[in-house]
């Protein structure tokens, strides 16, 4: 006979076992905290910034005056900014492709996009400098004026945020009925109003998923970003990198929190976006 | 005959690795019918309704719709529309932009879109709902999204693929009816394909019936169930006892055959005629007696009641005849007490007239 469960003692009944709750408070705690104290101590007076004595919104005004930290702070937006807009539309494309047409070799091609997700980071960090360096580019690039010299950072962003795109967006696109495509020729769209009216539509979750991955993932790079950039350039993971080796002052505290809070906001602007307004009661 | 609004010559649809979709169709369709095309799945009816629309092109043959050779004219300039199986309502717009969207992508004044949405809506009674998503609605209610959605572009020919395959089943008769309704009042052209029997006998004014791609019988619903011209439409459009017949002789009209399981018999027919026939029985025209019928002309025979199942308006009796040979007889249950009034194993008589045998050369 089989066993007889109780109530409450089913797989998904997480919420009735000790020792789960403990685990998913922990896991929260684990998570979270190393955050909250990041916020909490960039109020803080101390200027060793180990020890809480006081509220103050001076580091604010201390990272707002920091110019080179602002300088960073520029061109990590810059950088993420110029990124996000070309892999989203690249890997919008891609997908696109993969999922509309049949090429030759299409499960291959499909396999090496997606490499850069597992290539480790240090190796295409020093595989886009050696390719910089002998075609000449880093040498051209850092030269230009700003934002130009930003280029081949964007160039390397870029390479390995369209897979994330692509891959987001193509799994959007597999639960699209070819019907409405259908539909919409029928009702006198030409193939350019169907793609913008109905298929960009459709994928647009995907298309906002994507850009906020590859939008973070530009922002917060480090080892490749380190690599590519000139001596000049410096971006806020590696400005922050570079101060954090002299010890960590709340100036980087407050910076670091202006860019949780951007990041925060950015997402939620996002999913506000993508949930459709309810309308009308019941 | 006028001018047929849709009229397919000669058409044939082979699909890239030989498939016979649709195999040498011609149909005329007239002005303001209720047309339907009838068959089995995969029988080519979708197909040929796609090849209307446009979404398919034929390997072979025309259409001309209105008078006019559609060879070289995409879906989005035929003056066809089409209510998708899966109604193909676009999730990301409201009720009322589904419905507006064929105006507003094709340059109607904002000042019409706005009238012929509301006028769409109204029609399917879907104006309280018009800001709604869809996918806050109920089948049947996006069903009458995609009707008016194809309606307001005021086409020539609607087409409506399986439309009611997917509603339960008290909807489905509402719906039957709102869409002979419907056709009525906008006068325009319905072409609807459908493997239900019922829905094209109640619905349409002309079916055609179509097996393995090919067209097997256009005619009325009535005709159609009385007059099959095949053994396929007779074993298709209902119910039907088909019994096997060898001819003896063939004297103008008449003709006497020897049936399976019946003995020799004398029928009529126009056909002209092989060495063996089918005849064809509709269950509703065959009688049961206990004693044998003492009517003249009658064709009776003797078996025993095999089975009855009871179905509340009708019992379906089938009766074992002499050699293997069974026939189903419907009886209406037309008293509150006893139902068919036979029971399993009881001997019982089979009759019919001779003029209700439906004689089938193929």
């Amino acid at each position: 006979m089989a066993a007889q469960l109780k109530p409450g003692q089913g797989p998904l009944d997480y919420g009735s076992r000790w020792w789960l709750k403990t685990l998913f408070v922990v896991i929260y705690a684990l998570l979270y905290i190393p955050i909250l104290t990041l916020i909490a101590f960039s109020f803080n007076t101390d200027r060793r910034g180990v020890v809480w004595r006081g509220f103050t919104l001076d580091n604010y005004a201390k990272a707002w005056n920091n110019s080179a930290l602002i300088e960073a702070m520029t061109n990590s937006l810059m950088i993420a900014f110029i990124a996000t807009i070309i892999s989203t539309i690249l890997g919008a494309m891609i997908a696109l492709m993969l999922w509309r047409f049949r090429f030759p070799f299409k499960g291959s091609y499909e396999a090496f996009m997606g490499l850069p997700i597992v290539i480790p980071e240090i190796c295409m960090g020093v595989a886009l400098l050696l390719f910089f360096n002998v075609t000449g580019m880093m040498g051209a690039i850092i030269s230009m004026p700003w934002p130009i010299n930003l280029a081949n950072i964007v160039i390397a962003h870029v390479a390995f945020c369209f897979p994330f795109v692509a891959i987001v967006v193509r799994s959007r696109l597999v639960g699209f009925n070819r019907q409405f495509e259908e539909a919409s020729k029928d009702l006198g769209a030409s193939e350019w109003q169907t793609f913008w009216k109905v298929i960009v539509p459709y994928m647009m979750p995907g298309l906002v998923a994507g850009a906020l991955l590859a939008f973070t993932l530009s922002l917060d790079d480090f080892v490749i970003t380190f690599f590519t950039s000139g001596p000049e350039t410096v971006t806020f993971p590696v400005k922050v990198y570079s101060l954090v080796r002299r010890g960590v002052s709340p100036e980087i505290n407050a910076a670091s929190t202006v860019l949780i809070v951007i990041t925060v906001v950015a997402t939620v602007i996002a999913m506000r976006l993508q949930t459709p307004a309810k309308s009308g009661k019941g | 005959m006028t001018e047929p609004i849709v009229s397919i010559r000669g058409v044939s649809k082979i699909f890239p690795g030989g498939v016979i979709a649709v195999d040498n169709v011609n149909i005329d369709i007239a002005q303001n019918e209720f047309f339907a095309l009838l068959g089995p799945s995969g029988c080519g009816k979708t197909t040929l309704l796609r090849m209307i629309s446009g979404l398919e092109t034929p390997t072979q043959g025309q259409i001309m719709i209105g008078g006019e050779d559609m060879a070289l004219t995409p879906p989005n300039k035929r003056p066809t529309n089409m209510v998708f199986q899966s109604y193909a309502v676009f999730p990301h717009m409201t009720v009322e932009d589904n419905v507006s969207y064929g105006l507003r992508v094709t340059g109607v004044s904002p000042d019409e879109t706005r009238r012929r949405t509301a006028d769409a809506l109204e029609m399917v009674k879907l104006t309280h709902l018009a800001q709604r998503k869809p996918d806050q609605m109920s089948g049947g209610q996006r069903q009458r999204v995609a009707l008016a959605r194809a309606l307001v572009k005021r086409p020539k020919v609607l087409l409506l693929d399986e439309p009611l395959s997917a509603l339960d089943a008290k909807l489905r008769d509402d719906m039957r009816m709102e869409l002979t309704r419907l056709q009525e009042t906008v006068g325009i052209t319905f072409i609807i394909v459908t493997h239900d029997q019922d829905e094209a006998l109640s619905m349409a004014s002309r079916i055609a019936v179509m097996d393995k791609g090919a067209v097997q019988q256009i005619a009325t619903p009535s005709e159609l169930y009385e007059q099959p011209a095949t053994r396929f439409v007779a074993d298709f459009i209902g119910k039907v006892n088909l019994i096997d017949a060898k001819v003896l002789t063939h004297k103008g009209k008449a003709v006497t055959c020897e049936a399976r399981g019946l003995g020799k018999m004398s029928l009529s027919t126009d056909k002209t005629l092989g060495d063996s026939i089918g005849i064809a029985v509709r269950p509703e025209k065959l009688k049961l007696t206990k004693e044998k019928p003492k009517a003249a002309g009658l064709v009776s025979l003797s078996g025993v009641v095999r089975d009855v199942a009871y179905y509340g308006d009708t019992s379906h009796v089938v009766v074992s005849a002499a050699d293997d040979l069974d026939l189903q007889v419907n009886v209406q249950n037309d008293s509150r007490t006893g139902g068919a009034g036979v029971e399993r194993g009881q001997k019982i008589w089979v009759s019919w007239t001779p003029d209700d045998s439906i004689v089938l050369t193929e």
